[in-house]
């Protein structure tokens, strides 16, 4: 039978490959907003799980929040990243200390 | 037995397609993928029974986010050969620290699965007799209103942001100056001449 530990097996891999994904794709900066994405759907998987298995509610209105939070994050960080292409021609995030002021 | 096929096949695609995200050389097909992990952990969510996140996150995810992804993606001219290198170089730290931080989590799921936590006080213990989502929407409304009305402000922040990050004035094309033509009278526009015959209108 599936149990509790199925889904924070599930959660902790996908979160790790996040992870991973932020270490190996240094310089592309879409992929680390996605490797981001990744990292808050494996906590929102945690989360429900845990609402599911204990019967309590709250752990799903709070992912919720945290779907929220997400959204708002990658809407934000793609703005920033099209105006840095605008002035610059290139996302290369080596070069990001430039944006200083 | 059916519940126990439709989660490993969840939990496999959804970590098979996790990690083509972070190392596919496209970023169209990294989106692509992440697109089927949301549906994947979707389908996960479905299966313990909370139907009301797995389609917001069909909705927001797939319907919002990833569309967002892919609009920046494809419109942004990129030379993603440029970004790969270092990706070897990178590669091995980055597994180092995440085998170190898998081993943790995997400690720390056992050391819960010990039971050691004392859970019998819940803050919104789950009702048989109602649907997920009809809770849910109990629960929203009444006990937690203030808190999602913050994340409403939460949103229309990052909108109004994202607005006035990428807005800019452009001096190179001449915009409809709308306030210039209400403003204009027939007055200003049009001139009644008593011509003669024969000779040319005078401009």
């Amino acid at each position: 039978m599936i149990g509790i530990q199925h889904y924070l097996v599930v959660s902790a891999i996908l979160f790790t490959m996040g992870v991973l994904g932020i270490f190996i794709n240094r310089k592309n900066i879409i992929i680390i907003l996605m490797a981001i994405e990744l990292i808050l759907l494996a906590v929102n998987i945690n989360l429900v799980a845990f609402s599911a298995f204990l019967g309590d509610l709250v752990g799903q209105v709070f992912a919720m929040f945290v779907l929220t939070v997400a959204a708002g994050e990658a809407a934000i960080g793609l703005a920033i990243l099209v105006i840095y292409f605008r002035g610059r021609g290139s996302i290369a995030v080596d070069d990001v200390n430039r944006m200083k002021g | 037995m059916i519940q126990a096929f439709a989660f490993y096949l969840f939990a496999a695609v959804v970590i098979l397609s996790g990690a083509l995200t972070v190392l596919s050389r496209n970023p169209v097909h990294s989106v692509l993928w992440l697109i089927l992990a949301f549906f994947n952990a979707a389908g996960l969510m479905v299966l313990v029974g909370a139907e009301f996140i797995a389609m917001l996150l069909v909705i927001v995810y797939v319907g919002a986010v990833a569309v967002l992804f892919l609009f920046v993606v494809m419109m942004l001219d990129i030379d993603f050969a440029e970004l790969r290198s270092g990706f070897v170089r990178y590669g091995f730290f980055g597994l180092l620290i995440a085998l170190v931080l898998a081993g943790e989590l995997i400690v720390a799921g056992g050391a819960w699965s010990a039971g050691s936590l004392e859970l019998s006080q819940r803050a919104a213990p789950a009702s048989g007799d109602l649907q997920n989502i009809e809770a849910m929407g109990a629960l929203i409304y009444s006990k937690y209103l203030y808190i999602f009305e913050a994340a409403g402000l939460v949103l229309l922040v990052a909108m109004i942001g994202a607005i006035v990050l990428t807005h800019r004035e452009r001096k190179d094309v001449r915009p409809q100056n709308i306030s210039d033509q209400v403003k204009r009278r027939p007055e200003d526009a049009v001139r009644n001449v008593d011509q003669p015959v024969g000779q040319g209108v005078e401009l």
